[in-house]
């Protein structure tokens, strides 16, 4: 499959983008929790063509032993794309980006998952991008959030993640993979919004002082909304089963 | 002193529960005067006291506590156990009754691989694996009924306050059971049928623990399946 052409312009006369998207919108987000039997936690998230499964395992004795720490728990992260994520198949092999990606979304987790309350044990979480449509690292810790909570691990608080990034001058929301490619520049941010901490910020590209404080902004804004709709994702898998119980027991009483 | 959640409610990690000196009961943490929630959970306030009862997780071994195990290793002097915690317990061989001494014979005469075990957390800390006793009225290997594993989060939800549900699943079924906190339960009846029916019932309270009226309804499904429990049996005789 040939690379995607670069488009003539990537915002309209009418500052509209090539999606149909303002510059301070998002993309559609579907978030699911709890989809996968076998692991103690997983989630699914949809961020326009992103299609992203996480699962979480754990806390589990620490395999190989040597890894675990006596006081707190091993938190370890894979970020993987599956090779037919993107347009040309991608080696499956680990490449430097993803052992990167790893590492940076474990350091993003880790600031909220409460490890030293399971010692010596490890905490393993499993991102594999199944469709891949640019701003996938912060997709990814938005659905790695979710799935350590439904594993029913201790934490802080969720961590909601968005990028924000500059096409054509001007600074924009959520870029999709052309305007990730074709723009210039990228800003992932991470936010932890009760402590409000910054727990992931990349930088790809350039940006004036001004420029970045906007992007900032506008990328906070957008984790506040993204972590609502991770809190309604969470209860919502309870909350149908309660409904669904309570309303036969009526059903059972009328009848 | 102010609860800002709705008590009985579900509460995601981070979610503010209350602000003020109330005491901290599980899955809650203070930051200044405010009172967050850890894990996914249902939040309960009793008192002065915030709690969240966690919706899923794993066990966590306390001392005392009654396993269900599966061996996984013999050893020369004891067992290893899976007891479904982060941590691989160990169960000595002196822990079992019977004569010890040197004259030492093949251990997996009284416990093989795959075995269940029913046992109590002899010892346990942050820096030492579980250790297992058998010692004790009930112990040791499980040989007949049904073996039920369900989420270690929703066992305080199987007993109920003060053994409510537990009581009324024994009672309602015609079956002994016993109730491991590590999640494993097993069940005793006079018939398969009634272990049927006391095995979908533990299966429902895992799947509903949350719900309001759930010993009510539980109740009810056992009515329907027909199964002669204990009080209808006296009524009869």
């Amino acid at each position: 499959m040939p690379e995607p052409k670069q488009p003539e312009k990537l915002i309209d006369d009418k500052g509209i983008r090539i999606d149909g998207r303002r510059l301070d919108q998002l993309r559609p987000i579907k978030l699911e929790v709890g989809i996968l039997d076998k692991a103690d936690g997983s989630a699914y998230i949809e961020q326009g063509k992103n299609k992203i499964l996480v699962g979480v395992y754990g806390p589990r004795e620490a395999h190989p032993k040597h890894i675990s720490l006596p006081d707190r728990a091993v938190l370890r992260c894979r970020y993987r794309m599956a090779p037919f994520s993107v347009d040309e198949r991608k080696n499956p092999a680990p490449s430097r980006r993803e052992m990167e990606l790893s590492k940076v979304i474990r350091e993003s987790l880790e600031s909220v998952v409460l490890t030293d309350l399971y010692p010596r044990t490890t905490i393993d979480v499993f991102i594999e991008v199944l469709q891949s449509d640019g701003g996938s690292r912060c997709a990814g810790i938005t659905a790695a959030s979710l799935a350590l909570a439904d594993a029913g691990i201790p934490m802080r608080e969720l961590v909601a993640a968005c990028a924000v990034g500059k096409i054509q001058g001007h600074m924009a929301l959520d870029l999709s993979d052309a305007e990730d490619k074709y723009g210039e520049a990228d800003l992932p941010v991470a936010w932890v919004p009760n402590a409000n901490l910054v727990t992931l910020l990349q930088m790809d590209g350039i940006l004036t002082t001004d420029e970045f404080e906007k992007g900032l902004t506008m990328a906070l804004d957008a984790c506040k909304t993204i972590h609502g709709m991770q809190q309604e994702a969470l209860k919502k898998k309870y909350l149908v089963i309660k409904e669904v119980a309570e309303e036969r027991e009526e059903t059972e009483v009328v009848a | 002193m102010v609860i800002v959640a709705e008590p009985k409610q579900v509460v995601a990690p981070g979610e503010l529960l209350a602000e003020g000196d109330h005491l901290l009961g599980d899955n809650s943490f203070k930051v200044g005067t405010r009172i967050y929630s850890a894990c996914m959970g249902i939040f309960e306030v009793d008192g002065t006291r915030v709690t969240v009862v966690p919706l899923k997780g794993g066990y966590f071994p306390r001392v005392g506590d009654l396993v269900g195990g599966r061996i996984v290793d013999v050893g020369l002097s004891g067992w290893s156990v899976d007891i479904r915690a982060p941590y691989e317990a160990m169960l000595p061989a002196s822990e079992t009754p019977g004569p010890r001494g040197p004259r030492r014979r093949d251990l997996s005469e009284s416990f093989d691989v795959g075995d269940m075990v029913l046992s109590q957390v002899l010892a346990f800390d942050r820096t030492r694996d579980p250790l297992l006793t058998v010692k004790g009225p009930g112990l040791g290997k499980i040989s007949n009924g049904r073996v039920v594993e369900i989420s270690a989060a929703k066992i305080p939800r199987l007993i109920g306050r003060k053994g409510s549900m537990i009581s009324m699943l024994k009672r309602e079924t015609g079956c002994q059971i016993t109730v491991g906190q590590n999640g494993v339960v097993m069940v005793w009846g006079k018939s398969p049928e009634n272990e049927r029916v006391a095995v979908e019932a533990i299966y429902m309270v895992e799947r509903e623990a949350h719900t309001r009226g759930l010993t009510d309804r539980i109740r009810e499904m056992i009515a329907k399946s027909n199964v002669v429990g204990e009080v209808a049996r006296t009524q009869t005789a």
